[in-house]
């Protein structure tokens, strides 16, 4: 009898763990292909008719002006590029690739292709911003009922698409709240912003940046914002609260309508961070928490790819009061046509050229659209349920944890620790997640500083099946277990990933940090070889 | 939509009913309403967002959506001569296939093992900067060319400890807004005078207004107004007379036949990517970059990631990572320098694949074209009679002021005249710049051929004479 292969993929009933290893082109540095001579592309020759007419035209270059040496940049056929950066995208671990619950507060949910492919249209891809506005109704139209789309999710009155990201959306945010302030004569005295440790860096890091105070809650003895420490810290020199909820813990704060009321009765105004707001899509808003501003992320909760870290897209939600400080212009509808509404003399002005970054806006579009109220709701209460899923797997894992609010479920997210672990094996997280990427799979540990110990966040939105989660509970199991017979192993993970264990020194030494080719090769003294 | 049976979205596999129950049963809940106790009831929300009726089906929401792109007028199907910050280039096919691919295009915040690709692409793309730029330090992308000039001034704010920024009279007054924004609490920016025939920086007002409080002095090459700025040497040698810092912002795509600001005293080079195979896309393809000398005082004022090689344990194993990551916000919050977060990742590593297809030929080759075209273009412009093409005096790269003032016409009329025989005119600056009266920025490159520059110079003719 010929030997049963499927049967050989299962062990005790239970399928084996993936024999992953990542594709290792080991590949050179692109300056080390280059051959002298060879072209990647070719240009239109320009016509004698403009050559008679244009003449010598570097000739008309002042001294100075004029580049002295060529750039040295590699010399490279086109399917030698190609199959560069082929090989080296196949050395990275896409969303479209893995069980992409490891990498938590990232929402990394499925991006269809139908609209990466609606968004790559020449109808979108080759719009220039300044074009009369009687030739971009389509796009206009686009982002009027996307807003129109988050003015229902949210309960706020306005929306700005403008910001590029979702940090500069915080920035946005911290920036009216200022023009707030100034407005009603109180710039110089209302300086101080409230955050909590469980709200993305960037809302302490943006208001610093806006020239604002940062004052940083901790969470109580059940992972809740303290509520005495809020009001304690809150005064006639607080401009405004700048809060994530739920936290990255996954953990709602019950009581998020009560600060709201606190800082505005102490005069400030209240941001809502919701660049994740998957787990609560149709469930709770940000209007009837008594929010002033919200900012949501398109490339989280709204599908569109990540990028490898951009673009994406920042949306700010304003009630009418502040509505008057959104960057300009807004989009506009007048019942006939479709304009660039710029005249909002309040404005805190132009964060970024032009109005955003529209493709992604399409996407996230495309996306609400192919679901609707229901469809959104189901994606919130499907993220939660595969969320509170895998935390029942995840806490079978002995030596794992999950801090705060013991036996509560979470929402979309839960902020794990391994301290039990650590202190049986010596093992600490961030070895934990080297290990896992032998396994095909991402995995993070928490912003810092770690509040948590040994944290590790996992959030697996609405994307991946059943199983999917089950393996991802088998990965961490296993390694956890490895952690325990073998620490070694998981020590100097990862093994079967594209490289090996990195030397981290020269990162952090001028002497030796090289963040570009030529830098390293003068660091090191090399010399050239081959072609260059 | 059916009301009896439930929808399985494809896009959520677990919202089929028997696996929902399932999981639903493993983790001991009665429904998923119990994993929202902590929502208190006067805060859920009643009922059902108002939103449209969903597109199921892929085909109805393709449908849809392409039904509404359908009312854009997109570049190539008329000739457009708009540019402004936003610009038309060939885009290589290699480009979107690179960046299109689901291994970049869907990844994230991976691990240098996991995500060795990204890392790699990003260093590699921050070295053939480095190359066109002379400079050893270039940012993993930030937003773009906006944010990349307005981090540049702060950081030679925090670089001198002084609080002036003296910008150039020429900057686009969107620029400015966001600069003043952005630099709102933390610089005092002015700006400096400029000589009203050529565009160059007035030397003396610069001496004037430069002192010991002066952090930066910033002025573009080619400028907003498509001429280039040739006192470099003399400007960087009066800003490092004051002990301040000389920031240049410049478009990439020139640097095959300009010189790289370093070459005239930069300190700080700044720009936007878009033009390096990246689509226009109604301005949702940009990225900024930052370059310096590799400095620690300056690598330390840098809010973006850094990616530098290091190697593995393994001999002859190149690995990545980031540069002295304890100044960013990821490692220390506030107290990090500015912010750091999601950008243009994707756009960086597309603009390497540019200058990888393009090498130090392809990059000379574009220069010349680009300049050749747009002088062939102001040439052909200024022989009709009213029209005045360039308006500043000096050589330009690949955009030029055309002033209309004396065809007594609006460029708002002449732009609706020219849409009215299928080409975009270039943008209107009237009101952004009053002093140059009925005057338009054109923009001129590649990709245009001699019969698109005849074609507008036909209309022109035509409608200023009706």
């Amino acid at each position: 009898m010929s030997r049963n292969i499927m049967e050989e993929r299962y062990d005790g009933g239970k399928p084996r763990l993936r024999r992953f290893h990542q594709a290792r082109w080991d590949e050179p540095i692109i300056f080390e292909l280059s051959r002298e001579g060879q072209r990647g592309i070719l240009l239109p020759e320009v016509e004698p008719g403009i050559r008679d007419v244009a003449g010598d035209v570097l000739d008309t270059l002042p001294e100075g002006l004029r580049r002295a040496a060529p750039p040295a940049l590699p010399e490279l056929s086109q399917p030698q590029v190609l199959r560069h950066y082929d090989r080296l995208s196949q050395e990275n671990l896409g969303t479209d690739l893995n069980i992409d619950v490891g990498q938590g507060t990232c929402t990394m949910k499925y991006s269809p292709k139908i609209n990466d492919r609606l968004a790559r249209s020449p109808k979108m891809a080759e719009l220039h911003p300044l074009q009369d506005e009687a030739t971009l109704q389509g796009i206009l139209e686009v982002m009027y009922r996307f807003e129109e789309i988050l003015k229902s999710i949210s309960g706020m009155d306005r929306f700005s698409l403008q910001p590029a990201a979702g940090s500069v959306a915080i920035y946005v945010n911290a920036s009216i709240i200022r023009a707030y302030h100034a407005s009603r004569g109180e710039a110089g005295q209302r300086d101080e912003i409230i955050t909590t440790i469980f709200s993305h860096p960037s809302n302490a890091a943006c208001a610093q940046t806006a020239g604002l105070k940062v004052i940083t809650l901790y969470p109580d003895e059940d992972g809740y914002p303290d509520l005495e420490a809020l009001k304690a810290a809150v005064s006639e020199r607080t401009a405004g609260l700048m809060i994530t909820n739920p936290e990255d813990t996954g953990i709602y704060n019950p009581r998020i309508a009560e600060f709201v009321q606190i800082v505005h009765e102490a005069g400030g105004l209240c941001a809502y961070d919701q660049a994740n707001a998957n787990g609560i899509l149709g469930i709770t808003r940000a209007r009837e928490a008594g929010f002033d501003l919200c900012h949501f992320n398109l490339h989280k909760t709204f599908s569109a790819p990540h990028g490898c870290g951009g673009p994406g897209a920042g949306a700010v939600g304003a009630t009418q009061a502040l509505a008057r400080f959104l960057p300009v212009p807004l989009v506009a509808f007048d019942g006939e046509r479709y304009h660039l509404d710029w005249d909002r003399p309040d404005t805190i002005g132009k964060i970024g050229p032009f109005y955003g970054n529209a493709p992604v806006v399409l996407k996230a579009y495309a996306w609400a659209m192919s679901l609707g109220a229901e469809g959104l709701r189901e994606v919130a209460e499907i993220a939660v349920l595969n969320n509170n899923y895998l935390m029942k797997k995840v806490l079978g894992i002995p030596g794992a944890s999950a801090p705060y609010a013991e036996g509560k479920r979470r929402i979309e997210q839960v902020r794990y620790s391994w301290q039990g672990l650590a202190e049986d094996t010596g093992v600490h997280s961030e070895e934990l997640g080297l290990r896992t990427a032998d396994f095909g799979v991402h995995y993070w540990t928490s912003h810092h500083p770690y509040v948590v110990p040994e944290p590790c966040t996992l959030e697996p939105t609405e994307s991946y099946t059943k199983d999917e989660l089950d393996e991802y509970a088998d990965i961490l199991a296993h390694v956890a277990q490895e952690a325990r017979v073998d620490p070694e192993l998981v020590k100097t993970a990862p093994h079967r990933s594209t490289i090996h264990s990195i030397e981290h020194e020269p990162l952090d030494d001028p002497e030796r940090w090289a963040v570009t080719w030529r830098a390293y090769r003068r660091k090191t003294k090399s010399y050239p070889r081959g072609g260059e | 939509m059916s009301k009896d049976k439930p929808i399985v979205y494809p896009y959520i596999p677990n919202s089929a009913p028997a696996i929902k129950e399932e999981m639903l049963r493993a983790v001991g809940a009665e429904s998923t309403d119990e994993f929202y106790k902590d929502v208190p009831e006067d805060l859920r929300f009643q009922g059902h967002l108002d939103l449209p009726d969903p597109l199921l089906s892929e085909a109805a929401l393709k449908r849809h959506v392409e039904g509404i792109l359908a009312r854009n007028r997109a570049v190539g199907e008329c000739p457009s001569f708009l540019g402004a910050g936003c610009y038309q280039h060939h885009v290589p096919a290699v480009c979107d296939e690179v960046n299109g691919r689901g291994e970049f295009l869907t990844a994230y915040a991976g691990e240098p093992y996991d995500d060795h690709g990204r890392f790699q692409a990003l260093f590699e793309y921050a070295s053939m900067m480095g190359e066109l730029l002379d400079m050893d330090v270039v940012n993993v992308p930030t937003y773009d060319g906006f944010q990349a000039a307005a981090t540049s001034l702060r950081m030679a704010g925090r670089l001198t400890g002084r609080r002036q920024a003296l910008l150039c009279g020429t900057i686009s007054p969107h620029k400015l807004s966001k600069i003043q924004d952005y630099c709102l609490r933390a610089m005092d920016i002015r700006l400096l005078p400029y000589e009203p025939d050529t565009g160059q920086m007035n030397l003396d007002g610069l001496r004037e207004a430069i002192s010991e409080e002066t952090a930066a002095v910033y002025f573009e090459n080619p400028s907003y107004l498509g001429f280039l700025e040739a006192q470099g040497s003399a400007i960087s040698a009066l800003v490092h007379e004051a002990g301040s810092v000389c920031v240049v912002s410049v478009d990439p795509l020139s640097l095959g036949v300009l010189a790289p600001p370093a070459a005239y005293g930069a300190d700080i080079v700044c720009g936007d990517i878009q033009p390096l195979g990246i689509h226009m896309q109604f301005g949702g393809g940009h990225g900024g970059f930052i370059a310096t000398r590799d400095e620690p005082r300056y690598v330390m004022e840098y809010p973006s990631r850094l990616f530098g090689i290091a190697p593995t344990r393994v001999p002859g194993e190149y690995g990545f990572g980031d540069v002295a990551y304890e100044r960013t916000s990821f490692a220390v919050r506030e107290e990090g320098k500015e912010w750091v977060g999601t950008a243009a990742a994707l756009w960086g590593i597309t603009a390497g694949v540019y200058l990888a297809l393009m090498g130090p030929q392809g990059m000379a080759e574009i220069g010349e074209a680009i300049m050749a075209r747009a002088r062939y273009a102001m040439v052909r412009l200024d022989s009709i009679s009213t029209v005045q093409a360039p308006a500043f005096r000096g050589p330009h790269f690949g955009e030029f002021v055309v002033d209309f003032s004396a065809s007594g016409k609006s460029v708002a009329d002449i732009n609706r005249a020219l849409l009215a025989r299928g080409i975009f005119g270039g943008k209107d600056l009237s009101q952004e710049f009053p002093p140059l009266g009925q005057s338009a920025l054109y923009c001129v490159s590649e990709v245009h051929t001699q019969a698109d520059i005849d074609q507008l110079v036909v209309a022109l003719e035509e409608v200023v004479a009706e």
